[in-house]
This record gives C-alpha cells, sequence and structure tokens, in this order.
C-alpha cells in the first residue's frame, strides 16, 4: 500500500479545567490517502472539530495535544516550531470553516484577502496573484469574478461567501484540505452545490480532502472512506459503501439507521436510546456501552481497541473478538 | 462540569452549595478579590465604627490641644508629649482620627449617591423597556447624551445649579446631600441601560406574557421576573460605581466645591494637606491620600473581578 | 454620503438646541440676574426698570430666541463675579487649555493604543498582567491625587519642574498665546499633560485590549491563522485593524472629554485656562460663565461626533451599504 498522505496515531487532547482534566481525545488513529475524501462523523462533542484542529495546530490553549503522533508524508508536525507549521498552514493543508458569514475579515476585500494569502505562500507579483486569485474565483463558480473580487465580503451571499472561502483554503495548492462542517450554515439548497464545489476542485489538483461532518447523506455521497468518534475515541473506519451498508460497530449501526432513504421500509427513523456521556463522565471499557444493545461481559470492564478487519476495515468492539466472545458464550 | 461525581445522593445543605458554587469557587482561587475585601472591608469597618475607634472627636474644638500641631508620625511632641500614629495636623488633631471620620463621611456619601443612582437607573430602565415607543426612544436619547459628558462635569453641573437655587443659609447644612444628588444624577445611566435591555428581552418571553394575560400587576411582574435576571450586572455595576462616586465626592471636596468644612472627607483632608506639602509635613497629605487610595483601589479591584467572574467569556 | 452627513448634522443641530435650552434654564432661573448687577439698596422701581430693558419679561419663548441668537454671535453677557463680557474671558483662557488638552490627548492615545495592543497580544505575559494590574491602580487613582502627588515628589522633593502656571507664553497673533516656544512653558506642561493624560491612557488601554480580545476570538482570525498568514499580518493586518473600529467611537468622545477633565487638573496646578474659570463660576454661582461653558463643551461634543462619524466611515466599509441603504 502507498504511504498515506497523513498519519495520525494515538492523538491524545487534554483540556485541563478546574474539575480535572479533560480528554477530549482519547488515542485516536487513522490515515488520509493521498487524493481521497475521508468522511469524519459522530455527534456534536465528539471530538470531530478537535481532531481537525490538532491536525493544523490550532488547539486553543489551554488544551494541548498530550501525546500521540501526527505525521504529513511521514514527516512529524504535531511537535514542529509554530512558524514551522504556519508555513505548513495553507501551503500544505487548508482549512475550511464552518459559517462563511464569520470566516472572512469584514474590512479587506476579497482580492486583498486573496492575494495576501497567496503571496504569503507563493513567491510571485501582486499583478500574479491577482491574477490566479481571479482564476481560482470563477473556478469556485463566482460569476463575473474578475469584477466582483474587489468586493467586501458583506457584498456576496452566504454560498457565495463559502465559495470563496474555499477558494481561500485552496490557493496555496495544498495537499490536503480539512473541510470542518463546510454546509451546516448555509442554505439546504446551496449545500449539495458547495459540496460539489469543493469535491470536484480537491479532484483536479489531487489534494486530499478530511471532510468533518454529522450529516451521513453527505458523507455517503462524497466520501471514499469514513471514520466513526463516539466520545473522543474511533469506533469504526472503512470504506464508506461497507460502513453504510453494513455497519460493524452498533454505533454506527445505529447512526445509519438514522439516515432517511426513499427506499426505507419503516416509516420512522430509528433512534439511538441515550446520549453520549460528558467528557468528564466516560464509563469504563467501551464508551458506548450503556447504550449498546448487543454489550455483554467484557464491555464495561476493558476498553476495546481498534482492530483491522477484512476489506480494509477497522473497528473498536468487543464483538469482533473471538477469544472474548468465547469467554461469555451465552450472548 | 456540574455533575459531581458524588456517591451518596445525599442533598448538600445550602451553605456547602453557596461555598461550592463556581462565583464562590472563583473567589476561594482569586488571591486578589480576597485580598481586596479585606482591605475594603477594614477601611469600611473603620469608618462605620469610627466614634469607638477613633481617640478623639476630631471636630470637637474642646478635645483639640493647639500644642500639637504639626507632630509627626510617631515622635512624641515636644511641648505635649503626646505621641501619633499617623501624627497630628495644624490643629492637634490626631490625623488617624481624622481620616476615620473622614472615610466615614466619604463611605456614606458614596454609597447614598450609588443607592440614588440605582433607584433611579433601575426604575428608568425598567420603565423605559416595558412601555418602549417614543418614552423609550426619548428617555434613552438623554442617556446617550449624558453619557458623552463626563460623570464628573455632569456632578458639577448639578452641584451649581442647586447651589442657586437653596438660599445661602442652607448651603452647608444641605451640602451633603446636594451632593449625594449631584453624584447620583451624573451616574444612573449604566443601571439604566442594563436594565432596560433586560426588560425588553424578558418582556416578550412566554411566562411573562402568561402572567400578564393572567393579571399580574406590572410591577409586581418586573420584580419578580426581569430584576432577578439582572442582579448580576447590577451588582457589578453598583460595586465599580461606588469606586466612581468615592472618587467623585473626593475629587469635588477637593475643587472646593463638596462637603461643607464642618465635616470634612478624604478629599478635603487631601486639599488641606497639599497646602503643607512645601512646609515639609508630609504626613498631613499622604494618609488620607493612601486611605483614599486603598479604598478606591478595593473596590475597584472587587469589581473587576467580580465583571470577569460573572462572564466566563472572558477567561 | 451626503444624505448622512446631512443627517448626521440635524442630529448635531437638535443637540446643540437642547443644550442651548439647558443653558438658558440656568442663565434665567438660576439666581436672580437683577440682583447680580445692581447693588442691594435698589429700589425695586429701578429694578423693575432694569428688568423691562432687559427683556426680561418679554415672553420666555421670545427671550430663548434672543439667547440663542446671541450664542451664535458668541454673546453670553457679562460674567456676575469678574464684570467682564463671557466671551472675552473664555476666549483668553482657551489656548492654555487646549494645548494641555492636545498634548495630554495625543499622550494618552499613543501610549493607551500600544500598550492595550501588546497586552492583548501577551495576555499570559507577567509584564502584561503588571501592566494591568498598574491600569487599575491608574483607574482607581483620582486625577487630582495624580496632580498631587506628581507635584510632590517632582516640584517640592526633587526640584525638577515647576507645580504651577504655564510658564512664559508668547502671542501668536491677537488671539493665541503660547506655552510651545518656550522653555519654561514646555516643562510647565509636563506634569499637567501627564495628570490629564494618565486617566484617559488608562481606560484608552483596557478598551483596546478588551476589544482586540473579543477580535482575536473571532472566526475570520481563526481563519486568517489556518491560512498560514504570518503572526505579524493576523495580529497586526487583520486583527489591529478590525479593533480599531469600535475603539475609534469611544477614543474620539474620549478625547473630547479631555477638555472638561481638564477642570481638574487645571485646578491643581494653577492653570490658567477655563477649567479654573469654570471652576470658579460654580463656586461663585457665576451663571453667564456656566451657561457659556456648557455651550462651549457641548459644542466640542458635537464636532467630535461628527469627525468621529467621518472616520467610522471611511473606515468600515460595511456602514457604506448599510447606512446609505438607511438613509433612503
Amino acid at each position: 500500500m502507498a504511504e498515506p498522505l497523513l498519519s495520525v496515531r494515538d492523538l491524545v487532547v487534554e483540556f485541563p479545567t478546574r474539575r480535572g482534566i479533560l480528554r477530549a481525545l482519547d488515542r485516536v488513529s487513522f490515515d488520509i490517502m493521498p487524493g481521497e475524501v475521508l468522511g469524519m462523523v459522530g455527534e456534536s462533542g465528539a471530538g470531530k472539530s478537535i481532531t481537525g484542529a490538532a491536525i493544523i495546530g490550532l488547539i486553543e490553549p489551554p488544551g494541548r495535544i498530550a501525546s500521540g503522533e501526527i505525521r504529513l508524508k511521514g514527516q512529524r508536525i504535531d511537535n514542529i516550531t509554530p512558524e514551522a507549521m504556519r508555513k505548513i498552514r495553507g501551503k500544505r493543508i487548508g482549512m475550511v470553516f464552518q459559517d462563511p458569514l464569520t470566516s472572512l475579515n469584514p474590512l479587506y476585500t476579497v482580492a486583498q484577502q486573496l492575494i495576501e494569502t497567496i503571496r504569503t505562500h507563493i513567491d510571485c507579483s501582486e499583478a500574479e496573484a491577482r491574477k490566479r486569485a481571479v482564476a481560482l474565483l470563477d473556478r469556485v463558480g463566482i460569476p463575473a469574478a474578475a469584477r466582483r473580487i474587489d468586493d467586501y465580503p458583506h457584498h456576496f451571499s452566504g454560498g457565495m461567501r463559502q465559495r470563496v472561502v474555499i477558494a481561500l483554503a485552496l490557493c496555496a495548492e495544498p495537499e490536503l484540505v480539512i473541510a470542518d462542517e463546510p454546509t451546516t450554515a448555509l442554505d439546504v439548497s446551496v449545500q449539495s452545490q458547495i459540496i460539489e464545489v469543493l469535491k470536484d476542485i480537491c479532484a483536479e489538483r489531487g489534494a486530499a480532502v478530511m471532510l468533518i461532518t454529522h450529516d451521513m447523506g453527505v458523507i455517503a455521497e462524497t466520501a471514499d472512506r469514513v471514520a466513526v468518534l463516539y466520545a473522543g475515541r474511533m469506533a469504526e473506519v472503512g470504506p464508506v459503501r461497507e460502513v453504510i451498508t453494513e455497519a460493524m460497530h452498533p454505533y454506527t449501526a445505529g447512526l445509519m439507521s438514522s439516515i432517511p432513504t426513499l427506499t426505507q421500509e419503516s416509516d420512522r427513523l430509528v433512534q439511538i436510546p441515550g446520549a453520549m456521556p460528558r467528557l468528564n463522565a466516560i464509563p469504563t471499557g467501551c464508551a458506548f456501552n450503556p447504550r449498546c444493545a448487543k454489550a455483554f461481559g467484557p464491555c464495561t470492564v476493558e476498553r476495546p481497541e481498534l482492530i483491522a478487519q477484512e476489506g480494509g476495515r477497522q473497528v473498536a468492539c468487543w464483538l469482533y473478538d473471538e477469544a472474548k466472545r468465547r469467554e461469555v458464550p451465552h450472548v | 462540569m456540574t455533575t459531581e461525581p458524588n456517591p451518596t445522593p445525599k442533598e448538600p445543605s445550602r451553605l456547602y452549595r453557596m461555598w461550592d458554587s463556581d462565583l464562590a469557587y472563583a473567589f476561594r482561587t482569586a488571591p486578589v478579590a480576597i485580598a481586596a475585601t479585606l482591605v475594603a472591608l477594614i477601611i469600611i469597618g473603620g469608618a462605620v465604627f469610627a466614634p469607638w475607634l477613633a481617640t478623639m472627636n476630631p471636630f470637637n474644638p474642646a478635645e483639640l490641644n493647639l500644642m500639637n500641631g504639626f507632630t509627626p508620625p510617631m515622635e512624641p511632641n515636644a511641648f505635649t508629649g503626646e505621641t501619633f500614629l499617623m501624627g497630628a495636623d495644624n490643629q492637634g488633631r490626631d490625623m488617624l482620627s481624622t481620616i476615620l471620620y473622614g472615610t466615614r463621611t466619604s463611605l456614606f456619601v458614596g454609597a447614598m449617591a450609588v443607592l440614588f443612582a440605582m433607584v433611579l437607573g433601575i426604575s428608568v430602565g425598567l420603565f423605559a423597556g416595558w412601555r418602549g415607543g417614543w418614552v423609550d426612544s426619548a428617555l434613552m436619547r438623554v442617556a446617550d447624551v449624558q453619557l458623552a459628558f463626563p460623570a464628573i462635569l455632569i456632578a458639577l453641573l448639578v452641584f451649581g445649579i442647586a447651589r442657586g437655587f437653596i438660599p445661602d443659609n442652607l448651603r452647608d447644612q444641605l451640602a451633603i446631600w446636594v451632593l449625594i444628588v449631584a453624584i447620583g444624577l451624573s451616574d444612573w445611566v449604566q443601571f439604566a441601560r442594563v436594565v432596560r435591555g433586560a426588560t425588553m428581552v424578558e418582556k416578550n418571553k412566554e411566562y411573562v406574557q402568561a402572567a400578564r394575560v393572567i393579571g399580574a400587576h406590572p410591577v409586581k411582574i418586573m420584580f419578580r421576573h426581569i430584576l432577578p435576571n439582572v442582579m448580576g450586572p447590577v451588582l457589578v455595576i453598583a460595586t465599580i460605581s461606588l469606586a466612581l462616586a468615592i472618587i467623585a465626592e473626593a475629587t469635588l471636596s477637593f475643587l472646593g466645591v463638596g462637603v461643607p468644612p464642618t465635616q470634612p472627607s478624604l478629599g478635603t483632608l487631601i486639599r488641606i494637606g497639599q497646602s503643607f506639602l512645601i512646609s515639609g509635613e508630609w504626613w498631613i497629605l499622604l494618609f488620607p491620600a493612601l486611605t483614599l487610595l486603598a479604598l478606591a483601589l478595593s473596590v475597584n479591584l472587587l469589581g473587576d473581578w467580580l465583571r470577569d467572574a460573572l462572564n466566563p467569556r472572558l477567561r | 454620503m451626503i444624505a448622512f452627513i446631512l443627517r448626521r448634522l440635524l442630529q448635531s443641530i437638535i443637540v446643540m438646541v437642547a443644550v442651548a435650552a439647558v443653558s438658558f434654564t440656568l442663565f434665567r432661573f438660576v439666581g436672580d440676574p437683577i440682583s447680580s448687577m445692581v447693588g442691594q439698596e435698589a429700589s425695586i422701581a429701578d429694578r423693575e426698570a432694569l428688568r423691562d430693558s432687559l427683556g426680561l419679561n418679554d415672553s420666555i419663548i421670545s427671550q430663548f430666541l434672543r439667547f440663542m441668537g446671541d450664542a451664535l454671535q458668541g454673546e453670553f453677557g457679562i460674567s456676575y463675579r469678574l464684570q467682564m463680557p463671557v466671551t472675552e474671558l473664555i476666549l483668553q483662557r482657551l489656548p492654555a487649555t487646549v494645548e494641555l488638552a492636545l498634548v495630554s490627548g495625543t499622550l494618552a492615545f499613543v501610549l493607551g493604543l500600544s500598550l492595550g495592543v501588546y497586552t492583548a497580544l501577551k495576555r499570559r505575559g507577567i509584564l502584561s498582567n503588571l501592566i494591568m494590574t498598574g491600569s487599575l491602580i491608574g483607574v482607581s487613582l483620582p486625577t487630582f491625587l495624580i496632580g498631587v502627588l506628581l507635584i510632590w515628589v517632582f516640584a517640592v522633593e526633587l526640584r525638577w519642574l515647576p507645580s504651577n502656571g504655564r510658564g512664559e507664553v508668547v502671542a501668536l497673533g491677537d488671539w493665541w498665546s503660547t506655552g510651545f516656544l518656550t522653555h519654561s512653558g514646555r516643562l510647565a506642561l509636563i506634569l499637567p499633560a501627564i495628570t490629564l493624560g494618565l486617566y484617559q491612557m488608562t481606560l484608552i488601554m483596557r478598551l483596546v485590549r478588551a476589544e482586540m480580545l473579543e477580535v482575536l476570538r473571532t472566526d475570520y482570525i481563526k481563519f486568517a491563522r489556518a491560512r498560514g498568514l504570518s503572526s505579524r499580518a493576523v495580529n497586526f493586518g487583520h486583527a489591529l485593524k478590525n479593533t480599531l473600529v469600535p475603539v475609534i467611537t469611544i477614543t474620539g468622545l474620549q478625547l473630547g472629554s479631555i477638555i472638561a477633565f481638564a477642570i481638574i487638573t487645571e485646578t491643581v496646578f494653577n492653570w490658567p485656562g477655563v477649567g479654573a474659570l469654570f471652576i470658579n463660576s460654580v463656586r461663585f454661582v457665576d451663571v453667564p460663565v456656566m451657561a457659556a461653558y456648557l455651550m462651549m463643551i457641548a459644542l466640542i461634543f458635537v464636532v467630535i461626533n461628527l469627525i468621529v462619524d467621518l472616520l467610522y466611515y471611511a473606515v468600515d466599509p460595511r456602514l457604506r451599504v448599510d447606512r446609505a441603504a438607511k438613509a433612503h
């Protein structure tokens, strides 16, 4: 297998609070291959956005990476100097935020923001940067880009602003784009267009995408592989089609059955009973065990590790551990 | 972050819950807040109990001995042999006693002025927020314009106008009350703004609408439902206002347009002390100045801390 | 744009008329103008004749209109205390106050802005915490006390700087006298300028810090970081510019209020400015001076407000759309 573009191993992110240290991410591991789209799903608070922030080196203090490694093409990026990390941001890893209305500085024109970013990373003249910027805006689908580039952000609609944000994230041709809920704040009518633009433009440039969302529908349409986070831990990773059609982890199965589809026979959505635990009250054993219908002996005692399965899949669940199942036969 | 890993489901006592609340925790872990509280309490206590703490009543001429004039701190007087911790002023008054009484005046004026500003501001805020419409815009425009001018200027103007109306023979008697009104009138706007904002928000909530439908009196609704929502910010403003009012009173008295000479405040004492600087009797200035600074600073620190503690976003 | 300016001008005029009404009320109803002008021994008939000749028996409206007319021409009557035309008194003393306010305003703005930015960027640094604690002392120290303490240290003990007056002044034309041009004038300016500027500086610093911290938390700053812009570009190009938008308004008004705050400083340092004139008018209920001073402060406030609005308009592109839309 080829070398992964991004490799995250046993990543632990902690936030000290006055009632103790909270583990927002607990030994999270996954890879992103060059050019692939990895969907990162989970409920709010599961740690999706923190994973993105950790990769790009922008965790808000006092939060910090406590242990683990992040490698970009084999090179560690979790422990390098701030200045070295800054040169990676934008240039090798781009990021798209959730709310396009607040992501752009209201006091600068789109041209000023694009040219500034391009010239930070690429050695070129102002005119050249401007030409690139216009081409990019045109590519992300802004009509009359050459004229509108000198407008201020508030002249654009929400969907158009998100296109500008995508252009900004991609203007230095990064190898990886982290898109954190890129469509959540948008009108439903433009959501799919934005995803389309993001996917196409990344495919063209061979950039990989880490798509953070809680919308399984978007994942199903866009991603090559999907990683499921639950309470700061990785529950399951695998090719998107397999994970959707036959989920291994009971949590994933619950998540998938909550996707509404036209062909679904049951007339109402199945819900997983209960709620995700708070970070300061994660149960011992598997974090999902209190809500799991299939929980048995070891689930409340010992935490399951992410184990590789057939077809490039990985799952963290005792149901797939033959030895444990044999110990407790009557499941 | 509020769930306790408490195995016994025993209901904790009210006192314990207060002790364990976020505000109390923030207080316990903030040495600055504790120190400021202590300093403020000592000064306030000294002022309240001044008649019992002071070795003399500095404004009773019978108790003064002019021979003690200009005695330096901690040194026995050459003629009488008396010693004063903080020295004595030109008329032989014990500085410590004078300061205790002066602080009493300063605190009284400051606290009354804040109380006046608070009552006025809350009433205007409730009224404007509840009525809305042109009443609201008119009141808030007045507030805006007033806010643009420095409080001290407003206080001076009110003071000057009041003096014009009050006959000469009553001026000294009424001076303290005029001062309280003048400072209070310069400081009501902040209260009014906060209360008005909260009133506008709460007024449209369903439970308030429901209370209106069943015919509850608006005044009752305001006190039961709206005021409790703004107690935090009002407390912060009141604390900071107290510091400002003490400073305003001291400034006016320093400028010679404040309390009457028969009832000196810290500002008056500093004005008197300033005239003895050139001749070298520094203690007549320094100790009142330090007291004023300690009082204003501790109240300010407390207000500042309170604002941060009640607004956790900034931490 | 023009509609916007016209609207602001109209508002300013309304404020001025309101302040004029307050001044007029003062002028007309506080104390008795007649007894301030004639001696105790004047007969009732004499008083009545004077009332008539001064127009005090006309309707209130026509008296107010006359007051406004006089005010527009800079006529505020005669000071009760000094028996001189009020306008002349104020003009004589204005240069002293303006020079003091200019120097301390510049001081306050430059230092306040730089310290505010520094403490916001190095939020958890030791020096920042020291500055913040120091600033609380600055807020708690009454202006007059700063002045008195500075006099004690630098004038009485060290004897480096004068403790009162303006030093030697040079006349510039008929209306202006400056202390900038002489050595003693410049020396005399130092302590009062620090006294007057310190409090404003503290306020500006705390404001800049609070606004900047707010801006540093916004999404567009996070996004600017995520694009790999240098911290210099993020902090000064993006964060500072956005901080300045709200800061401009409040700071402008702050600096305007320096003229009024000068009252205290001028008293402490015996500075021969309009503030000292005003405080004496309050002490002796010299109503014409009080009324004129109030109008002057209001005019300064209104003018600064207008300038601030225009600046705001220039800095924030969003307003150009919103305000224009509202004005139509």
